[in-house]
């Protein structure tokens, strides 16, 4: 804060003028330094709107060290003349003092001197007047006291040639008065502390105005991976619409499960080396339904509940092979096979969004692991119709319509219901999406890399927004 | 899903009318068909090769048309054409008939013993009296090469030779010889090759050589002959020269070789029936006999017409809509699926035509009247099975805990379940026998060898590729690894793990300790021995030598804390001080 008074008497000032004025002009008439008046005037407008202060430069005169001297002192040629006695003086002890060479001259041209070139004991020089103006000195105390205007140009750029004036900029504040102009301030407080809050003081106090225009500062916080806030989400959808969690926490498949018991032929392109992972170590599955087996067996490779069958030979070695599992439908199927060793069935609804693995070409939209999404409900009676209202409700809750483009769905086949031993007539209809696919889509991600494994920039983990799918 | 090619205007003839690309493309959905896109040859090459090579290419419209991955029967021009004028009742199904030659007998085919090691099934069958133009012959060869890439399944099931039976004379032998003792002149070239030469020539070729592993390891490979030797062809590689087909061969000898004689028998079927319409007497096809090793003959093509039996309300039942039975068989029929409402009035009799393989089922009949009457058109209904739904305990835990954790300023990371075994080994300081990784038999890339075993080496890479960021990192992960494990039936699990990093100036143990009490905290677990949770110093080499210690809970080791070795942080490309927390979640349901 810059000095009360100082503030004070700026404010008293501006006070008493119409229009406003400069700082600069204040601070020659207070006769402080500029920087003090710009100092209060900042100050001031840290206080709000009590003034306005547009700046501004100006030229003006100022005097030269050797100026500064002569308006003190009287200019060279006028102290040539004082110091000269009545007898006059000797050229040579003239020229010894300091003012002495430009003083002769100048003072020789206005004819303030005379030359005694002939006088014995040398040149001597005699004062030719008693009284003199001295009119550089008097111009220059015009320019001291800030009275430059009152000189013509001309006077001004010969005393310039002389080095005794120089030509300034100044920049200066034209100060007027503000919407809350008052000439009592009261010191600003930057923040309320306890103190004023225990004693009552804020009511009296003035606080400084924050600026909103800035940012704040960031909190120090965890942030959660976006494609696992969208999971949460699905997982939220699913649970609203009453289905229950698969327990998908096995990687490792048996082809069996993940191919055979959905009634997929051992020659299926999927079950090729270069769309699945398969296991070398543990390379085979062992225990399996021995009777459950027998039926998959038969139905393959003979048909068989209403069935042709695939006509092939099934063998059990292609069933054994350990794989990574390419969808999590190969856990629906063991959750389908446990149902229906119930002693009775019970209608139900399941889901899941796990990991799932491919063996397949790598490209920016296709890693060799990611989530699938999988919806399923068994029950009595089930329809097409029903298999489509309620895929309807499910992307409904997803706010996305075109729901064709991202998924997959069907009624799974009597081919692989009915060797489980789920009565004749239950119906299980099933969907199945990508996680990574909508999400991509919502947050408009091109490659899947910026949004999954370990080269994700975590900028955008630390930025991404809540997720609503419906909004 | 196959993608079909073919000329607009060709197609657009054969329809009898010209279509809108949208009203073409509505047309596709009804059918169950998807208009993947109109080009021509000339925008594909220019799309692959540039604008230059594709200079006086064709700029005829083509359709790029999806066809279901079962339905052969839609594979070419002739196939698509019947569909959907079937569809559109502008025509009947036809019906495909096999008929005995006229005047002599049927051309007979002779599997011997040597077969059976290596390709053992055969079925042949010729169409008589063929009249091919250009366009006709060019989708003759384009149907065998769709055939061979999808139900022969790149010619490892079935493979088709087809040959001008007016330049070869019958009975034909199938056998197998040491490659050396197979001699011909193969198609398009102008000498003769042994076998194991023609090996060696096709290695190179862009096309064959993806068959060549088929029957290259075998003792004997097949090969089938005329009666005077000439060889017709070295399936599945190769025809002869000799009995090549050309727009004027009038008589055809088709041969399908396989290891699996149901795709054998389909694969001949859709060949016949496509093209015996061209045929002198449209829709017939000559049969040819096959004579087993052991004596048994079959005729062939089978062309069978198969009967199910079916009720009105099956279908309405499936579908969920009501339909009047009359109105069902009419779709079906629609469908190639000629159908008939029996006496009861309720009972439809569907006959399954020889092209439609893929109907093995009465599920599959419900579809096809669902796809006539229009997927659109079903009522959407809601399902009124009632459930209460319940969280996996497992995934809810984590969910709780992510929440918490990234409450406490640790930043979720997702890294793959698949890596490289120096990650979860080399790296860490660790012998890969001791990690109980599952090993992976196939990986394209040293990026998928193994499951991991750990949560930390996906970390690490992830601070690793985030170096830039300001630090301290805080970040964690809760998520599955594997484990053998001979206890369970695949002889591995999954096992849930929580893993937090803090990567900064100073290790910050205390950071990743606090973070391990807040755990705890969240838990309801209190520090002591017992039933609270305590930890030990441990000796662990992907730890900082005493700056590693094991965790206690409930008197059950639940994982390990510490800094990390310098010469982990070296071979993660890190280069501060970081301390992790590994535990298994699974101790907590």
């Amino acid at each position: 804060m810059a000095d009360t008074g100082l503030v004070e008497t700026l404010l008293r000032r501006v006070e008493k003028v119409d229009g406003g004025l400069d700082s600069q002009d204040v601070a020659t008439s207070l006769g402080v330094d500029h920087q003090a008046i710009v100092g209060a005037v900042k100050s001031l407008l840290a206080l709000g709107d009590v003034i306005s202060a547009d700046q501004r430069s100006s030229k003006h005169w100022e005097l030269t060290g050797e100026g500064c001297e002569i308006a003190e002192q009287g200019s060279h040629e006028a102290r040539v003349v004082s110091s000269i006695p009545e007898e006059g003086m000797p050229q040579s002890q003239l020229m010894k003092l300091a003012f002495g060479k430009v003083g002769f001259s100048k003072a020789m041209s206005n004819k303030w001197i005379r030359l005694d070139k002939g006088h014995e004991g040398g040149p001597r020089i005699f004062k030719t007047v008693e009284h003199l103006e001295d009119l550089v000195r008097d111009k220059l105390l015009l320019v001291q006291k800030g009275q430059a205007s009152q000189l013509e140009e001309k006077e001004k750029n010969e005393l310039k040639k002389r080095k005794l004036l120089s030509e300034v900029t100044v920049k200066s504040y034209w100060i007027t008065k503000g919407s809350c102009f008052s000439t009592t301030i009261t010191k600003q407080e930057t923040e309320l502390t306890p103190e004023m809050i225990a004693s009552g003081s804020w009511k009296e106090k003035k606080f400084k105005p924050y600026n909103f225009e800035a940012l704040g500062v960031a909190p120090d916080c965890g942030h959660l991976h976006p494609l696992m806030k969208v999971r949460t989400q699905f997982r939220q959808i699913f649970l609203e619409m009453g289905f229950t969690e698969m327990p998908t926490n096995n990687f490792i498949e048996s082809s069996f499960w993940n191919f055979d018991s959905l009634f997929q032929p051992q020659q299926h392109p999927a079950r090729d080396q270069h769309d699945t992972f398969f296991l070398s170590d543990p390379a085979q599955a062992h225990e399996f339904p021995q009777d459950y087996l027998e039926r998959v067996r038969k139905v393959h490779s003979e048909g068989g509940f209403g069935s042709q069958g695939y006509k092939y030979d099934w063998k059990i070695e292609e069933a054994q092979k350990n794989i990574l599992r390419t969808h999590t439908t190969a856990v629906s199927a063991r959750m389908l096979y446990k149902l229906a060793q119930q002693e009775k069935f019970t209608p139900v609804k399941y889901f899941s969004i796990d990991r799932v693995f491919r063996n397949e070409t790598l490209d920016a939209t296709h890693l060799a692991e990611f989530h699938q999404i999988e919806g399923v409900v068994a029950d009595y009676g089930l329809t097409l119709g029903d298999l489509m209202g309620i895929l309807h409700q499910f992307f409904n809750k997803l706010g996305l319509k075109k729901w064709v483009e991202v998924g997959n769905s069907g009624m799974f086949r009597p081919e692989m219901l009915l060797p489980m031993g789920l009565p004749e007539g239950v119906t299980v209809i099933a969907w199945g999406l990508s996680l990574e696919r909508p999400t991509m889509i919502k947050y408009g991600i091109n490659n899947i890399r910026e949004l999954v494994g370990h080269k994700v920039n975590l900028q955008m983990v630390y930025d991404s927004p809540v997720c609503r799918l419906d909004s | 899903m196959p993608t079909v090619s073919v000329k607009r205007d060709l197609l657009f003839h054969a329809l009898g009318r010209t279509y809108t690309d949208e009203e073409f493309d509505e047309l596709c959905f009804e059918f169950g068909l998807e208009l993947d896109e109109i080009t021509s040859e000339k925008d594909i090459i220019s799309r692959e090769q540039g604008d230059t090579k594709a200079e006086g290419a064709s700029d005829v419209i083509l359709y790029k048309i999806d066809v279901p991955a079962n339905r052969y029967d839609l594979l070419c021009l002739e196939g698509l054409v019947r569909g959907l004028q079937v569809f559109k009742q502008k025509m009947e199904a036809p019906r495909y008939r096999r008929v005995s030659p006229a005047s002599s007998e049927p051309q007979r085919l002779v599997i011997t013993e040597e077969t059976t090691a290596v390709r053992p099934h055969a079925v042949a069958a010729v169409l008589r009296n063929i009249t091919f133009t250009q366009e006709r012959y060019d989708s003759f060869i384009e149907l065998q090469e769709k055939l061979h890439q999808n139900v022969c399944r790149k010619r490892t099931l079935v493979a088709i030779g087809t040959h001008d039976l007016d330049t070869i004379s019958g009975p034909f032998t199938y056998t197998a010889k040491p490659p050396g003792d197979i001699r011909f002149k193969p198609l398009n070239q102008a000498k003769e090759y042994t076998a194991q030469e023609l090996m060696s020539l096709y290695k190179t070729d862009s096309h064959l050589r993806h068959y060549l592993h088929i029957i290259e390891d075998e003792a004997v490979y097949p090969v089938i002959y005329d009666s005077n030797g000439i060889v017709l062809s070295m399936p599945p590689i190769i025809n002869g020269d000799h009995s090549k087909i050309s727009l004027n061969t009038k008589n055809v000898f088709i041969e399908c070789t396989a290891t699996d004689l149901t795709k054998a028998k389909i694969v001949l079927d859709m060949m016949v029936t496509m093209f015996c319409e061209y045929c002198e007497e449209p829709f017939t096809v000559e049969e040819a006999e096959v004579v087993y090793p052991d004596g048994r003959t079959c005729q062939y093509p089978e062309l069978a017409y198969r009967k199910e039996t079916l009720s009105a309300d099956f279908i309405n039942r499936k579908v969920g809509i009501s339909e009047s039975t009359e109105h069902i068989a009419q779709l079906l029929t629609k469908m190639c699926l000629r159908s008939e409402v029996m006496s009861d009035g309720e009972q439809i009799e569907v006959e399954i035509p020889p092209t439609r393989s893929d109907v093995i089922h009465a599920c599959d009949i419900m579809e096809d009247a669902a796809m006539a009457y229009g997927f659109n058109n079903i009522p959407r209904t809601t399902p009124r099975t009632y459930t209460i739904a319940n969280q996996l305990p497992l995934n809810k835990l984590s969910e709780l805990l992510r929440q918490d954790l990234a409450a406490a300023g640790f930043t979720e990371a997702l890294t793959f379940a698949l890596c490289s075994q120096e990650d979860i080994a080399d790296k860490l300081l660790k012998n890969i026998s001791e990690t109980r990784a599952c090993r992976i038999s196939n990986p394209k890339t040293a990026e998928f060898q193994v499951a991991r075993t750990t949560l930390l080496s996906g970390l690490l890479k992830t601070v690793a590729a985030n170096r830039k960021m300001p630090l301290p990192l805080r970040l964690f992960e809760i998520s599955d690894v594997v484990l053998k494990d001979e206890s369970k039936d695949v002889g591995a699990r999954n096992n849930r793990r929580l893993c937090a990093v803090y990567y900064n100036k100073s290790p910050g143990f205390e950071v990743i300790h606090g973070l391990m009490d807040r755990v705890m905290q969240l838990l309801e677990i209190k520090p002591g021995q017992g039933n609270g949770y305590h930890i030990q110093a441990a000796d662990d080499s992907t730890f900082f030598p005493g700056r590693c210690a094991e965790i206690f809970a409930c008197g059950k080791s639940i994982g390990r804390l510490g800094v990390l070795h310098p010469d982990v942080i070296n071979r993660f490309e890190l280069t501060m001080p970081c301390s992790a927390l590994d535990i298994d979640i699974e101790h907590f349901l």
